[in-house]
């Protein structure tokens, strides 16, 4: 890290602040530099301004809603800030390039890939129809897409979302900017494709010596891909250094609460408990979804049948929890909705306390339900808005009769039991934040005295700091009451914090099923222990703060 | 972390109030339609003459301090018979929106909700959209007698698909959301869910379109008149003066233009306040206005 | 694709059968004797029985209505009460300055309307921004016989430019028919264009603030190519869809400026049809008209799959 030429970036006190009546500033002054060939990540909670910095540095903020009123960004020592638009213009693309966290939206849908790419040529080169052609093509083998002419003449919707990732980045590295913004360019993919997207963007920096502003709320992206780190809050700069200083001696409080919430991808010892018995088991599940319709099984078309689920069985005991684990696709989700009954299972048993309810109805079916309760991924949608929190937690009870008044007490308690002010159930979800709202939801599934709670990837949409409290609730509630808990997630890290059991899926298939313990530290089929190697940050050990020493065989 | 300033911003606005102070336009077009509901109600009292009292003496009379909109072929006072047109269309309007929020809202929300029903549900309502409205209007009004329920039914049929189809998108979007299936894990049952959680959510977009349901139907009961095929001339509308006084638009286009102003204004102001609406319960439209 | 073509055709039928059954009906159970309603009160018994076996009135609903729907897929949509010839030749004559006049507005409306649509969306919240607006709430809101007084009024008997009525068709001469179709066209396209700018512009906001107009931008493409190459196609498919349902409203339109311009077309035919209650006539100008709007959808339909890969790829 050369410290002695210029930066290519240099943000000195920038002001960002909402347009309108009432303004607030967004941004309060911060300031940092990126050196030639270094990377640069700031990393920070929802709301702290990290993405808004990226876009004022590319000069594409919105300008209805948000201005800057303050400050310099000087790239390679101009201010972007005091450029013309055409100026700005002709530096997006050729000086300064962004990656954007969608891949899936980032991409015009009804232009050719190889047209979307061309442009960036168009733009800013004077260059043949066949040169620019030629460039193309070899930018897309650079970052290791297959077939590139094949690529050239697809559309968007026929690629992944990782091959779409590496067109962003190579169409943002098309001509060798020195500056490459990534934002959050990796949140929406799956983990192993994460690692090779994060490893292309490492190689690729270091072959062109771009310098790079990485954006991630992910402390294990930050070990896997910073220099230097810049840690962010509510529009301010906590704190910067090297990655590893930082991560070893965070000075500020809020760092330091930030790096203990990140969960352990070690687990903890194991609690034996054998002997329970088994509140939930499954046998046989297997969910088809069929694609067709009357019209082509007409035309003599067989409908296309998707295997969602292929063959799961397991059972739960009482008061542990069974984790499922796997990547986008795996059916861990589906496999949660057919145990609740949201999706008919097509084939296979399920005993819920020995009675199998896979296929009951009616009466049946709700006298079931009510022993089991699930708590849904985002908790803004989980709430109807319209309704007030107390009326949306007494639904349930008053459904099976309850008395009003008696419900109307046992809320009260419950809102003590998740962490919340009882003051609040006259109140309605917007006013509660996105933590307190899945605690609302989780205290939602208490009142209707469960004995299995499925909780689908109930953690995801949280931030870390919040994550860590929601888990320990879910973890003392579940100890507390004794009850079982089905909890799926993608995140291996959560997973070895909750579970006692961990079931690993691939492709609607169980792969592999076992204690967490043995699982996350010996795991014997190829495809978790691929997962376990591309957990970000891996090689971090955030409870002691330094490396970890000795690498787990993969 | 998609953090586009929009999501950075909205929790901030929705704490807000729900309604923010009007636009000068909506407060203008209130009341507009404030003086027309009322003078139209009160036509009895403030018509200064009689709106079917001919007068072969004042024929065709520009307008003056005792006719302030003149008079037409048969000497009536331009001005009484525009106070009393606003009764009708203002009745039209309000019995075609009601209407058909009454038909639509059940057919859009079974359509939404039973899947079986939708496929036919559909191909009717899109079967009843491709007929053009005036034309059904005319084909209904011509088999029955021209009243003002007929020409209400007749001006509602064309209107009814555009709110079912309004409330079955609505419907289907909801069905998915996480609270409808909390709701069903729950134990709440189908129509419970519907009554509570489905048919709420409707009730803002439904007000809009009933408001622009109004105002299409002052429009097309207007055209109708203007035709010939609506209510009788016996009773003034905007749409029949207009038709009377085209035969004299080269001698006085006042005949044609003192209603057609009036009618005009109405439309516009319910349009207006109709936008503002949608604006208010939909922030997220606000920018389409 | 070849799936989706035929999945849009097979869905049209239901559609035009439900139109041909609802026609049918309308007459059939509206309270009453049909053939009263049809000849009025003061008829004579021989006229009523006449009727009665024009239409076919004395033989059981449903044998009537198979009869009728043969009639139909065969062409034959009946003979009028009053001239006794064929409706298709009656309606056949009058088509010609109904389809001019509609063609005319639709071609003043794109041209019209999509730029003031796209820049409305691009200068959001401007001045031109407001103007369009404005201007497009104005042309919902005032009748298309307003509007076609206030043009006459204005460039007819004012500055003289354009005759007060009339039509001439294409036959006798480019000039003429532009200089007589000119203001109805006008009068007619104002509400088109009020919609269809609005849905443009609606539809254009929405697209800028996609992520793909972002990582447009940030190539560091011009305005140009962001809202024309990026933006607008992705804003087609809810104006053409617009564009299909709006045609509804300009044929109601037709009828009405027919009437303020004294074009000789199907909007008079149908007006004089219903005071002389001519019903094979009004249902045959039904069918048709409905019949061409279900085809402009299925022809916008299918174009959804020129703008749209992902409709072609189905």
């Amino acid at each position: 890290m050369t410290t002695t030429s210029s930066p290519v970036l240099s943000v000195r006190d920038l002001r960002v602040a909402t347009i309108g009546s009432r303004p607030s500033e967004i941004l309060k002054g911060i300031s940092f530099d990126i050196n030639p060939g270094e990377v640069v990540c700031l990393v920070g909670e929802s709301g702290s301004g990290k993405s808004v910095t990226s876009l004022v540095t590319m000069d594409l903020l919105p300008e209805q809603e948000l201005r800057a009123t303050g400050g310099e960004v000087l790239l390679n020592g101009e201010d972007i800030l005091r450029a013309t638009p055409a100026r700005t213009k002709a530096l997006r693309g050729a000086e300064m390039a962004m990656i954007f966290q969608e891949p899936m939206t980032a991409l015009n849908p009804v232009l050719r890939i190889g047209l979307q790419m061309e442009e960036v040529y168009m733009a800013h080169r004077d260059m043949s129809a066949r040169d620019r052609r030629a460039a193309v093509l070899e930018a897309f083998a650079s970052v290791q897409l297959p077939d590139p002419p094949r690529i050239y003449d697809s559309y968007p919707h026929q690629l992944s979302g990782g091959q779409r990732q590496r067109v962003m980045i190579a169409m943002a590295l098309a001509l060798k900017p020195r500056l490459l913004i990534a934002d959050e360019p990796t949140t929406a993919l799956d983990v192993t494709t994460q690692k090779q997207i994060l490893t292309l963007i490492r190689q690729l920096q270091d072959e062109n010596g771009t310098s790079v502003l990485f954006i991630t709320h992910d402390m294990g992206v930050v070990v896997d891909i910073a220099d230097r780190v810049c840690v962010m809050r509510k529009g301010e700069m906590m704190e910067s250094g090297p990655v590893r200083e930082l991560l070893a001696a965070p000075k500020t409080d809020y760092t330091k609460d930030l790096l203990a919430a990140i969960p352990s991808l070690t687990p903890p010892e194991p609690v034996e408990s054998e002997d329970a018995d088994i509140v939930l088991s499954v046998s046989g599940f297997s969910k088809e979804f069929r694609l067709g319709s009357a019209l082509s099984r007409i035309m003599g078309r067989a409908d296309h049948a998707v295997r969602a689920v292929d063959d799961v069985s397991f059972r739960l005991r009482r008061g542990r929890t069974l984790g499922i684990v796997g990547e986008s696709g795996s059916g861990k989700s589906t496999v949660a909705r057919c145990v609740m009954r949201l999706e008919e299972p097509s084939a296979g048993a399920m005993l819920l306390d020995g009675q199998d309810i896979s296929h009951i109805q009616g009466a049946e079916l709700m006298r079931a339900r009510q022993r089991l309760q699930m708590v849904f991924q985002d908790p803004n949608r989980s709430l109807n808005p319209r309704i007030p929190i107390l009326e949306s937690l007494c639904e349930g009870p008053l459904n099976y009769g309850r008395d009003r008044a008696e419900i109307r007490e046992r809320a009260v308690e419950i809102m003590e039991t998740v962490g919340l002010d009882p003051e609040g159930l006259s109140r309605y979800p917007h006013q509660f934040s996105g933590g307190q709202r899945q605690r609302i939801a989780i205290a939602r599934a208490l009142l209707m005295d469960p004995e299995v709670i499925v909780a689908d990837e109930a953690v995801s949409a949280l931030d870390v700091s919040v994550q860590a409290q929601v888990l320990d609730l879910l973890d003392r509630i579940r100890r507390e009451r004794n009850l079982s808990m089905l909890f799926i997630t993608h995140d291996l890290r959560v997973a070895a914090q909750i579970c006692d059991d961990v079931m690993v899926m691939q492709k609607g298939k169980v792969v592999e099923m076992g204690p967490a313990s043995e699982v996350l530290s010996n795991p014997r089929h190829a495809y978790t222990a691929a997962l376990i190697d591309a957990a970000p940050g891996r090689s971090w050990d955030f409870e002691a703060g330094r490396p970890v020493t000795e690498v787990q065989p993969a | 972390m998609t953090l586009s300033a929009a999501s950075v911003l909205a929790p901030r606005q929705r704490r807000g109030l729900p309604f923010r102070r009007p636009h000068w336009l909506t407060t203008l077009a209130v009341l507009v339609l404030v003086i027309i509901i009322i003078t139209g109600i009160l036509a009895p009292l403030l018509a200064p003459f009689e709106p079917t009292e001919l007068n072969s003496m004042m024929r065709l009379k520009p307008s003056d301090t005792t006719h302030w909109m003149g008079t037409d072929s048969y000497g009536r006072d331009m001005f009484s018979r525009v106070l009393y047109g606003a009764r009708i269309s203002l009745l039209v309007g309000f019995g075609t929106a009601i209407g058909c929020l009454a038909v639509g809202m059940p057919l859009g929300l079974i359509s939404g909700w039973f899947p079986w029903a939708d496929g036919v549900l559909m191909r009717i309502m899109d079967g009843l959209m491709a007929i053009p409205g005036i034309l059904l209007a005319i084909a209904v009004v011509a088999l029955t007698k021209a009243g003002l329920v007929t020409v209400i039914i007749a001006i509602m049929l064309p209107e009814i698909p555009q709110v079912v189809r309004l409330v079955r998108s609505r419907v289907i979007a909801i069905r998915s959301e996480a609270y409808v299936e909390a709701a069903r894990l729950l134990g709440t049952s189908s129509t419970r869910i519907i009554w509570r959680h489905l048919l709420p959510s409707t009730f803002g977009p439904m007000i809009v379109q009933g408001t622009y349901i109004y105002a299409a139907a002052i429009l097309t009961e207007a055209a109708l008149s203007f035709l010939g095929v609506g209510i009788g001339t016996e009773t003034p509308t905007w749409g029949n003066i207009m038709a009377e006084g085209r035969l004299y638009f080269a001698i006085n286009p006042w005949l044609v233009f003192w209603p057609a102003i009036v009618l005009s204004l109405c439309i516009l102001s319910i349009n207006i306040l109709g936008d503002a609406l949608r604006d208010s319960l939909d922030p997220k439209m606000k920018s389409r206005r | 694709m070849i799936q989706y073509f035929v999945k849009r055709l097979v869905m049209a039928i239901p559609v035009m059968f439900f139109v041909a059954v609802f026609v049918f009906l309308l007459l059939r159970l509206t309270p009453g004797d049909p053939a009263v309603i049809i000849a009025g009160d003061q008829a004579t018994q021989s006229q009523l029985e006449t009727i009665r076996s024009n239409l076919g009135l004395d033989e059981p609903l449903l044998g009537q209505f198979v009869t009728w729907m043969g009639n139909l897929l065969q062409g034959d949509f009946g003979v009028s009460l009053i001239s006794q010839q064929p409706v298709i030749e009656l309606i056949g004559q009058r088509v010609g300055p109904t389809l001019s006049l509609a063609v005319v507005a639709m071609a003043m409306t794109l041209v019209m309307a999509l730029p003031l649509g796209v820049m409305a969306a691009w200068r959001h919240g401007r001045l031109l921004d407001r103007a369009v607006m404005i201007f497009s709430v104005l042309g919902f809101s005032v009748p298309v016989f307003v509007t076609g007084y206030v043009l006459i009024a204005i460039f007819a008997v004012h500055f003289q430019l354009f005759p007060v009525q009339g039509y001439k068709p294409l036959s006798e001469g480019l000039g003429p028919f532009l200089h007589r179709i000119f203001l109805p066209a006008l009068a007619l396209a104002s509400i088109y264009i009020a919609l269809v700018s609005r849905m443009t512009r609606a539809s254009m906001l929405e697209i800028l603030q996609e992520d793909y107009v972002r990582t447009a931008r940030a190539k560091g493409l011009g305005e140009k190519i962001v809202l024309f190459r990026h933006a607008l196609r992705n804003a087609a498919i809810p104006i053409l869809t617009i564009v299909g349902t709006g045609f509804a409203m300009l044929i109601s339109g037709v009828v009405v400026t027919e009437s303020v311009f004294n074009v000789p077309g199907l909007g008079r035919l149908v007006v004089d049809a219903v005071l002389a209650r001519d019903y094979p006539l009004i249902q045959a100008i039904i069918l048709l008209t409905a019949g061409l709007y279900v085809l402009i959808n299925l022809l916008i339909d299918l174009s959804y799959a020129l703008t749209d890969p992902r409709v072609r790829y189905q």
